[in-house]
């Protein structure tokens, strides 16, 4: 019936499952995935749900790349559509000559399908309802069933995913078994009923190496553990609280006192952002190391007290996990749409350091590094993380640490330095570098106390209204931020094979699909020098880069393209030179968005001459 | 203004408490409130009930709002750290510095503005939490530094200096600190330094949150015929429950007292609070008993002062949340970090 060729592919398709939320789908769908990375095949998931727990639609695509092509592609090789609410909308997104999975129990008019696919009817309820009888364990075991389905249609190693299920179930064997018994309900039927394989296989493989598969969140959460976070205030938004989540998971494993049992650190659910930050600044001023994790809404809550850390001069790491904007915005989709409310964050001059991690691995390097930086700057940085891989599975490299490492706790005046007559001025730059040196409370009898405040003060931290004072301390906290510029993350650039008068400028989650479009322009003739940037204040590289190209493109997630306006406003450039690149409907990149906007452009820049035309 | 500072010299016999040092070493520099403000009372009763204490001054963090109230941490204990963070945020801030590093005395100093207003909010949550603290509001009823606007705690039907009458009903902090679960709780006036002094210092010593509303007349917005929060007014209509001495490392000296109006309270730390007794009936232990008798006198238009509610076995956030003797502010990578072989097992799970 079909007029279009099914799609055959090995190890490079798309399958997108649309649920119901709340059915218990979730972790039946991640398994599927992580089968296939067991048979060292590279996968990218990603969720795409609704603000909402129960009875809302709700989508798990896995992309299966034998490449490695860990950013979003965009269109469905195969919709497995258990979601009779969104039924129209899915089986229309499927790619021509993909595949339709669906559950046959009850019969479907024509009209409902395509001819351009292929269908396959597997009857899950009816499966189902003759096996259990539990109307809970209908619904979950029927996830497990098209699971089994799925394996034999694709032609996976059923081995594989029986040893998932008895890793996920060790120790609990009821529930071990009856879950291989439903996977092999779903398989067996498939194999007696359908011919398996599709075009579609999985094919098994040497390409996960040895990286892992973790959500940038977790990773995150884990990297604060490791750089020794040991105060911990938040209020729950998503798509960050499942940072405090992992913080408090990760420190009841690894952070309780073997023979007392206590707690090396303190968590607290604040009532708001405003206290969650209030917190973090307390804490980060008695020199304990502090962060909080949020996502826009609750950045602009906090932006009084970020204001405070960057006058007085305290540090405070925030993990943005950022989310569509403005207002409420699409709360469970992903953008990078704070770039310039946190670079700018609060009333009057101020400016602040952003790092721009790319995947989880990062997430962990850069969020231990926030506390270090924190510390030796003094002021706040954000960990800019994004829906995209804060809440997604992504695989990357193993996760890296190196046990010499001693934190960098900055600049601070101990008893003893006080004691031998040092002289201490709290707002004092005696290094030249703009830092000056702080006390922590307590520290000393008689020496080294000061008022800590957010109205301006003279070098020795005592009011002044001055103007002559006010501006000597704004003028330090521009060098102090010129100072941040050499300790933050470099960009990284990476060059086209020829020599190219463009490029690309781009950060965070874009990464993957960047990456993957840079293949997608080659082919279509265009070279492209990339820049990765991966902190603000930006280091003079990218001036460099900036000097060294008659156009870049800056390929963000936003609809105003935030990265472009700050790095037009920082380094004082011509913005004609810098040609946005933007996307921001609420779903992650992809290279075939990028290497068609930034293609489109170079085809429009390399118009024929008038002269060569007419000859 | 705030930069001037004292003259250091000082009389030479110049009483000396336990720890050696003078009340001129409990000091700070000098207020630039306005000349009879309760709220300099209030710093001098902070000032004695320190050297009372015989508390090494640096041990103590003061931190506050914003507002005039807000402004006092200058003027006492000199040699400690003090943090005037932002409106309304000074619980936070101090429960930040608190979780840091549990072995300093936390002050935090707020107004009415500052509690009931901006930053009811963060009041209500602190004091939820347990945190070992003593809370002072200063409370005049009044936004002093903007020069007179009414403030949640001014009572209904009092006239502002200009002649505005307060139609919004007031908030009692004291009764919602007594609700809110606070494990010390207090009212004074300022200018009942008899009272105030040993409130503060029992304060202090009680382990958990402890709260008291100070109330503290404006001498520029809110001390006129009219205002309920005027010198003339609280002391006609205070009624104290009770006087207190707090006995560190002393004996208790209830000889002085008529048999049958004293009650000593035990605290967690071993320092004891005599109470005298002016209302006989009056039981420090019962929180419900005191939200009744807080509601009974508000209603004849009186207020209560004294220790109206304490429980000297509270708990406090450290302990509910189970965190370690060390302060956290002093724990390296040695403890904190789980290291690189931990990492790799942790790898190992995410494949």
């Amino acid at each position: 019936m079909s007029d279009k060729k099914p799609i055959s592919s090995v190890n490079d398709f798309v399958v997108r499952f649309a649920n119901v939320n709340g059915s218990g789908s979730a972790s039946a769908n991640e398994m599927f995935a992580r089968a296939i990375l067991r048979h060292g095949v590279p996968v990218s998931p990603r969720n795409i749900f609704p603000s909402n727990i129960q009875g809302l639609p709700t989508w798990y695509e896995v992309r299966v790349t034998e490449e490695g092509h860990l950013g979003a592609r965009g269109g469905v090789d195969m919709m497995v559509a258990m979601n009779p609410q969104t039924w129209d909308k899915d089986v229309a997104g499927i790619e021509p000559g993909g595949y339709l999975f669906y559950d046959s129990t009850k019969p479907m008019p024509s009209t409902k399908f395509r001819d351009d696919i292929t269908v396959i009817g597997v009857p899950l309820t009816a499966i189902t309802n003759s096996t259990y009888t539990d109307p809970r364990q209908r619904q979950l075991f029927k996830n497990i069933i098209y699971l089994g389905a799925l394996s034999a249609l694709l032609d996976m190693d059923p081995k594989l995913i029986e040893q998932l299920i008895g890793e996920q179930y060790k120790g609990k064997e009821k529930l071990l078994s009856s879950n291989v018994h439903a996977l092999h309900l779903g398989r067996d039927w498939a194999l007696q009923n359908l011919k398996c394989p599709l075009g579609l296989r999985v094919k098994k493989s040497d390409k996960v190496g040895d990286r892992i598969f973790i959500e940038g969140n977790s990773a995150a959460a884990l990297g604060a553990v490791y750089g020794g976070a040991t105060v911990c205030a938040w209020y729950p938004i998503t798509p960050s609280s499942s940072v405090a989540e992992a913080f408090t998971a990760h420190c009841k494993k690894y952070r309780h006192d073997p023979e007392t049992g206590k707690a090396k650190y303190a968590i607290v659910q604040g009532e708001d952002e405003l206290a969650s930050i209030g917190i973090v600044i307390g804490a980060s001023w008695n020199g304990a190391r502090a962060f909080t994790a949020t996502s826009g809404p609750g950045i602009s809550l906090m932006t009084e007290f970020i204001g405070l850390s960057y006058f007085a001069e305290i540090p405070a790491v925030i993990m943005n996990i950022q989310r569509a904007g403005p207002s409420t915005g699409m709360p469970t989709r992903t953008q990078q749409c704070d770039i310039i409310a946190c670079a700018y964050a609060s009333h009057g001059d101020t400016k602040h350091v952003l790092l721009f991690p790319e995947d989880p691995a990062e997430a962990f390097e850069f969020a231990a590094a926030a506390f270090d930086l924190a510390e030796r700057l003094q002021t706040t940085i954000f960990l800019m993380l994004d829906l995209d891989i804060g809440m997604n599975h992504r695989l990357c490299r193993p996760l890296k640490w190196d046990d010499a490492k001693q934190y960098d706790r900055g600049k601070v005046m101990t008893a003893e330095m006080l004691e031998e007559g040092r002289d201490f001025g709290r707002y004092l730059d005696v290094d030249g570098d703009g830092i000056p040196y702080r006390t922590y409370p307590g520290t000393h009898p008689t020496k080294g106390s000061y008022f800590t405040r957010g109205t301006s003060r003279d070098r020795y931290a005592r009011y002044s209204e001055e103007g002559s004072v006010y501006a000597d301390n704004m003028q330090r906290l521009v060098r102090k931020f010129e100072t941040a510029q050499d300790l933050v993350p470099r960009p990284l650039q990476a060059n086209a094979e020829r020599p190219t008068k463009y490029g690309v400028i781009y950060f965070g989650s874009t990464s993957p699909a960047m990456d993957e479009a840079i293949g997608l322009l080659e082919a279509r003739g265009h070279q492209l020098d990339r820049l990765r940037i991966r902190a603000f204040p930006f280091h003079s590289s990218v001036a460099s880069f900036l000097a060294e190209h008659d156009f870049v493109y800056v390929v963000e997630q936003n609809r105003d393209s935030q990265l472009r306006q700050l790095i037009v406003n920082e380094n004082g450039i011509d913005p004609v030179r810098l040609v946005p690149i933007v996307h921001y409907d609420g779903t992650p990149i992809t290279a075939r968005y990028i290497a068609k906007a930034i293609g489109d452009h170079q085809d429009h820049l390399k118009v024929t001459p008038l002269r060569k035309a007419v000859s | 203004m705030t930069y001037i500072a004292k003259p250091k010299f000082h009389h030479p016999g110049l009483k000396k408490n336990e720890l050696g040092y003078t009340h001129r070493d409990y000091e700070g520099k000098i207020s630039t409130l306005c000349a009879g403000c309760g709220h300099d009372s209030i710093t001098a009763s902070i000032i004695e009930a320190c050297y009372e204490l015989s508390i090494e001054p640096h041990r103590v963090a003061k931190i506050s709002g914003i507002g005039c109230s807000s402004k006092t941490p200058d003027y006492f204990l000199g040699n400690s750290h003090g943090f005037n963070s932002v409106h309304g945020r000074m619980p936070s801030v101090l429960t930040g510095a608190n979780l840091a590093n549990r072995d300093l005395i936390y002050l935090g100093v707020s107004g009415d503005g500052d509690s009931a207003s901006i930053g009811f909010g963060q009041f209500a949550h602190s004091i939820r939490r347990g945190v070992n603290m003593t809370y002072i509001v200063e409370n005049n009823g009044v936004y002093g530094l903007t020069k007179g606007q009414f403030s949640a705690t001014a009572d209904r039907g009092s006239k502002s200096k200009k002649g505005v009458t307060n139609t919004d009903n007031a908030i009692d902090l004291v009764a919602i600190a007594l609700q809110l679960g606070a494990t010390f709780v207090a009212r004074s006036f300022s200018g009942d330094k008899t009272q105030l002094v040993p409130l503060i210092a029992a304060a202090i010593r009680h382990k958990g949150a402890s709260f008291i509303d100070v109330i503290s007349p404006c001498i520029a917005f809110n001390n006129h015929a009219g205002s309920t929060k005027s010198f003339d007014y609280v002391r006609e209509h205070n009624d104290a429950v009770n006087r207190l001495d707090v006995l560190v490392g002393r004996d208790p000296i209830a000889v002085d007292y008529a048999p049958g109006t004293v009650q000593v309270v035990e605290q967690h730390d071993g320092s004891k609070i005599a109470l005298r007794k002016i209302d006989a009936d009056y039981d420090p232990h019962d929180r419900l008993g005191a939200q009744t008798f807080l509601a009974r006198h508000a209603a004849k238009g009186q207020i209560v002062t004294g220790l109206l509610y304490v429980d000297p076995d509270a708990e406090d956030l450290h302990e509910h949340l189970n965190t370690v003797e060390t302060p956290l502010n002093t724990l390296e990578a040695d403890t904190l970090c789980p290291g690189s072989a931990v990492l790799d097992k942790i790898n190992a799970s995410l494949r």
